[in-house]
């Protein structure tokens, strides 16, 4: 009924999250909240000569926001830092825009359903937001999606 | 079971009703609409909806202020509302009751306007562990700025506030005690009329929300005895925008204004104003006429269908949809009071309330998911959020049923 949103990658991904633990030797970390479902969010970013080699997440959330997180997790490692600030935008586009969707985006195509639910925007982008944050500063303020 | 027991129950003939409101007559993606999210917003009867078009098309003036017909009928129907709002609460005086825009309103005018005046530091206000966000933050905002003390009364695990803390909670310090008539997140009935009378013989006034109790029973302002009592017409089948704050006229006329402006007034020089009196004093500046006339027609609605009536039927549909729910496995009702009113608020294992939420809209079936402004009632209970299904009088058995299957093919998708 609903599997233009809930994906079998999704479900995959929100069951069985990837890279879903902390990171004690992380140089970069933020926490991101979303206000409103309670969603929260604690990302792990691992920068080194200016790559992203590791990233992980620990948090609890609905089955988007859990595998967006999982999936950008995935798709961030080996990235410049420049280079994943590029891949957040396009992922933005890819659910609030109807622009044609991007041959980077890889895996995370799976969310362009997103995009006929505006409720649910915030559960997709909360990870990236925090992503977002911890690339920006080194010692992160929490964001949030509100 | 469903056409026999909409048939049996308290005479109430729930498919006729329905008929009364035309938003419910829709289908949304490709089936049926169940409306489940009466506790945010009640749905509107053409008896609401035509009194508003009325208004608009035949009557609209400014209120208050015209000699001429317009704006005398203008003024008669807004007015007629008041003497409605005493009615529908048992008040002793129509100028008790106070036009605000919603329950929200009518705390912060208390909170503003008898708060400031009457609470000073090391005084103490007491609320629930059960309160919407809109009698906890102006009540903490009071606070901070006298330096006063907000106590909580706690609850257990079913929802029940625990009464013997509350009666520790009372001295001398206490000033207001202002506590929800129903929860909207648990669905619980407070021992309203019990704890009216232990702040009382401490010496302290009472503020009671009564934005969830309104729309299912009969509420006696002078039987309880309140303070305050306030309440939102778009909960109770009327327009957005507009509610009832009631005082009584010994506090209303020891408060100062809430508001500056146009119709709050006797006498203005530059020098000095003089204020209204009752309830007029509260009301400045053009009001929600439309919505006030919209309110009226909506209180005659419930009284015709009696309160008393509406709250049986409405107890057997949730007595049958807290049994229906309790079979599905992995669900956990969150908010089991042994005294409850239209509210089944939930969580199910492993499956967070938004993706119930949206896997439900995609059927047809409108819940809320998230913490309904309630968000220390989600940290006692351990959640982030739940999903609510909140009843009213035109929801049907057969509705309860669809939730229930809804919430079986929710389960196939995350199985």
């Amino acid at each position: 009924m609903v599997h233009d949103l809930y994906q079998e990658i999704i479900l995959d991904h929100s069951k069985r999250p990837r890279n879903c633990h902390s990171m004690p030797d992380a140089t970069r970390q933020a926490d991101g909240y979303n206000p409103l479902c309670g969603d929260k969010l604690k990302l792990f970013v691992k920068v080194e000569n200016d790559i992203v080699v590791d990233v992980s997440f620990v948090g609890s959330g609905c089955a988007i926001s859990t595998a967006s997180a999982s999936l950008m997790t995935e798709s961030l490692k080996g990235k410049t830092r420049q280079e994943a600030l590029k891949l957040l935008e396009k992922f933005h586009e890819l659910l609030t825009t109807d622009t044609a969707i991007s041959q980077d985006l890889g895996k995370l195509v799976v969310f362009c359903g997103v995009r006929d639910y505006p409720a649910r925007v915030k559960c997709a982008t909360l990870a990236w937001h925090t992503l977002k944050s911890a690339l920006s500063t080194e010692i992160a303020e929490p964001v949030t999606t509100e | 079971m469903s056409t026999l027991s909409n048939q049996i129950i308290a005479g109430f003939d729930v498919e006729k009703i329905r008929e009364d409101f035309p938003v419910l007559k829709q289908n949304i993606h490709g089936k049926p609409l169940v409306y489940l999210d009466s506790a945010a917003t009640a749905q509107k009867p053409f008896a609401v909806i035509d009194a508003i078009r009325r208004f608009h098309e035949v009557d609209c003036a400014n209120i208050h202020r015209g000699v001429h017909e317009l704006s005398q009928r203008s003024t008669a129907a807004y007015e007629e509302t008041r003497s409605k709002a005493r009615r529908f609460l048992n008040a002793r005086n129509k100028n008790e009751l106070i036009f605000v825009r919603g329950t929200t309103e009518g705390i912060n005018l208390v909170t503003s306007s008898w708060g400031r005046k009457n609470v000073q530091e090391d005084d103490e206000i007491v609320i629930s562990a059960m309160e919407h966000h809109s009698n906890i933050v102006p009540w903490q905002m009071l606070c901070q700025e006298k330096g006063a003390k907000l106590r909580v009364i706690p609850m257990n695990d079913r929802g029940e506030l625990l009464m013997e803390e509350y009666q520790k909670l009372l001295n001398p310090r206490t000033r207001m005690v202002a506590v929800t008539h129903v929860s909207n997140a648990l669905g619980t009935i407070n021992p309203i009329k019990q704890i009216i009378d232990m702040a009382h013989a401490a010496g302290a006034l009472t503020l009671i929300d009564g934005a969830q109790a309104t729309p299912h029973m009969k509420v006696d302002v002078q039987a309880l005895d309140a303070d305050f009592y306030a309440f939102s017409g778009h909960k109770v089948f009327g327009p957005t925008g507009i509610g009832i704050l009631y005082g009584k006229t010994k506090l209303l006329n020891a408060m100062p204004p809430y508001q500056g402006g146009g119709d709050m007034i006797k006498v203005v020089t530059f020098e000095k104003t003089t204020y209204a009196d009752i309830p007029y004093k509260f009301e400045a500046g053009t009001p929600n006429i439309a919505g006030g006339i919209g309110l009226g027609a909506a209180l005659d609605y419930a009284n015709q269908l009696g309160i008393d009536r509406i709250a049986a039927y409405e107890h057997a549909l949730l007595a049958y949809g807290t049994e229906a729910l309790t079979q599905i496995p992995g669900l956990r009702l969150i908010g089991t009071a042994r005294e409850k009113a239209s509210v089944l608020s939930f969580v199910m294992e492993g499956i967070h309330p938004h993706d119930i939420g949206t896997l439900l809209d995609r059927q047809g079936i409108a819940v809320r998911t998230g913490h309904h402004c309630a968000q220390p009632v989600m940290d006692f209970f351990n959640v982030p959020a739940t999903t609510r299904a909140s009843l009213a009088f035109y929801n049907t058995f057969g509705e309860i049923d669809a939730l229930v299957a809804g919430l079986h093919k929710v389960k196939e998708v995350f199985a």
